[in-house]
């Protein structure tokens, strides 16, 4: 997909989608274990509902650290795809990160950004998406030309095949409902780590 | 210790020591007393060098590398050390994700900046309350023990780990050929 294609699509004109919905999809796609990392609270609820891959960890706190993690999932693995699931709130926080990937350029990495413009599981207070900030903006500027949102559903899938087959570092920003997620983590960090790194092929 | 070690300053021993234990990955977050040390991975093609916008970012890269087959560690100074409690409580610590962090320790003596007094002076209650295993390295000659130990114990057993380069190592005058003929 040229970069035009990319950059044709607004925050604004980008369709209202349902996370959980997209996480389906996403994982749909994965045939060659794939890593994905869930960022804290719904991110990785609706990963989590979307199927207990191996290759899925689960962050349940250290808001913002999504994609850090990611990134170090790519450098040390860089023949695997990897996915960093963020919210718009846990990106704001670390929006630092966003340069640190575009330095370091994986070609396998991709980050997708969801975006319902609030702190939806605190109690739905509004972000600075709401208002003023345009996340994948931001990841363009901060050197992440291969950032786009996604206009639908059909967009977002082939961004996501893009980003599949294609050289990263992707950004996929998503406009999403404020629908609940469809189920929640079972919370026991040490198996998590250790699962995810069974998926990975590395001995724990 | 090799032969060379007395024509070896920290820097050159922790490298080593960090080689001796297939430590591959150092994230930093710059410091002035580290900077030997950053000039020497940066140099060496056997470290993959990354420097984050924050430390909490570099201990995420780091803990990622982790699962995913490569060690690093973190490099910082005390304060960035300070922004850390929380991803050491909510991710290494509950994960068990050992994660080495190699701190300079500024604000201790002879520091003229108050804010970094007074941060220097949260660093050990932080790793005492969150039982992470620290050691202070004072003296050069205990350099290579203490890093190649900590990290060895913290990859066993599944624990971060906090080395501190006190100002005893990284800034007191080392004694010159003249000084020790004089005594």
């Amino acid at each position: 997909m040229p970069d035009s294609e990319l950059r044709s699509v607004s925050r604004a004109s980008a369709k209202v989608m349902n996370r959980a919905d997209l996480t389906r999809r996403l994982v749909a796609r994965l045939e060659r274990e794939e890593a994905v990392i869930g960022g804290i609270g719904n991110s990785n609820f609706d990963l989590w509902a979307s199927g207990q891959r191996p290759q899925n960890f689960y962050m349940l706190g250290s808001m913002g650290l999504a994609i850090p993690i990611a990134l170090g999932v790519a450098m040390a693995q860089p023949a695997r795809r990897v996915f960093a699931l963020e919210g718009d709130g846990s990106l704001l926080m670390e929006l630092g990160a966003l340069g640190t990937v575009a330095a370091q350029a994986p070609r396998n990495l991709a980050i997708v950004v969801w975006d319902n413009g609030m702190y939806q599981i605190t109690g739905s207070q509004k972000t600075l998406t709401s208002s003023t900030v345009d996340l994948i903006g931001v990841a363009r500027a901060a050197g992440l030309a291969r950032s786009s949102w996604a206009l639908d559903e059909a967009h977002f899938e082939s961004l996501v095949e893009q980003a599949l087959d294609g050289d990263g570092p992707w950004v996929i920003g998503a406009r999403i409902d404020g629908e609940k997620p469809a189920g929640t983590t079972e919370r026991d960090p040490a198996k998590i780590r250790l699962r995810f790194m069974q998926g990975l092929g590395v001995a724990a | 210790m090799s032969a060379d070690s007395f024509a070896e300053n920290w820097p050159e021993i922790a490298v080593r020591a960090l080689k001796a234990n297939d430590v591959r990955l150092v994230a930093y977050v710059p410091d002035n007393v580290l900077a030997p040390l950053i000039r020497l991975v940066h140099d060496d093609p056997y470290f993959t060098v990354v420097c984050p916008a924050r430390e909490e970012e570099a201990v995420g890269i780091v803990a990622g590398a982790y699962m995913a087959g490569t060690r690093g560690i973190v490099l910082m100074q005390t304060s960035g050390f300070a922004t850390l409690p929380n991803v050491l409580a909510s991710l290494l610590s509950p994960y068990r994700i050992p994660v080495p962090m190699m701190i300079s320790e500024r604000g201790a003596v002879g520091d003229f900046q108050l804010g970094q007094a007074m941060v220097c002076r949260t660093m050990r209650p932080v790793l005492t309350a969150l039982g992470i295993p620290h050691f202070a390295i004072e003296r050069r000659d205990d350099v290579e023990f203490v890093v190649g130990s900590m990290i060895g114990q913290a990859f066993a057993t599944h624990e971060p780990a906090a080395m501190i380069l006190s100002p005893l190592l990284t800034k007191k005058p080392v004694p010159t050929a003249a000084h020790a003929a004089a005594r």
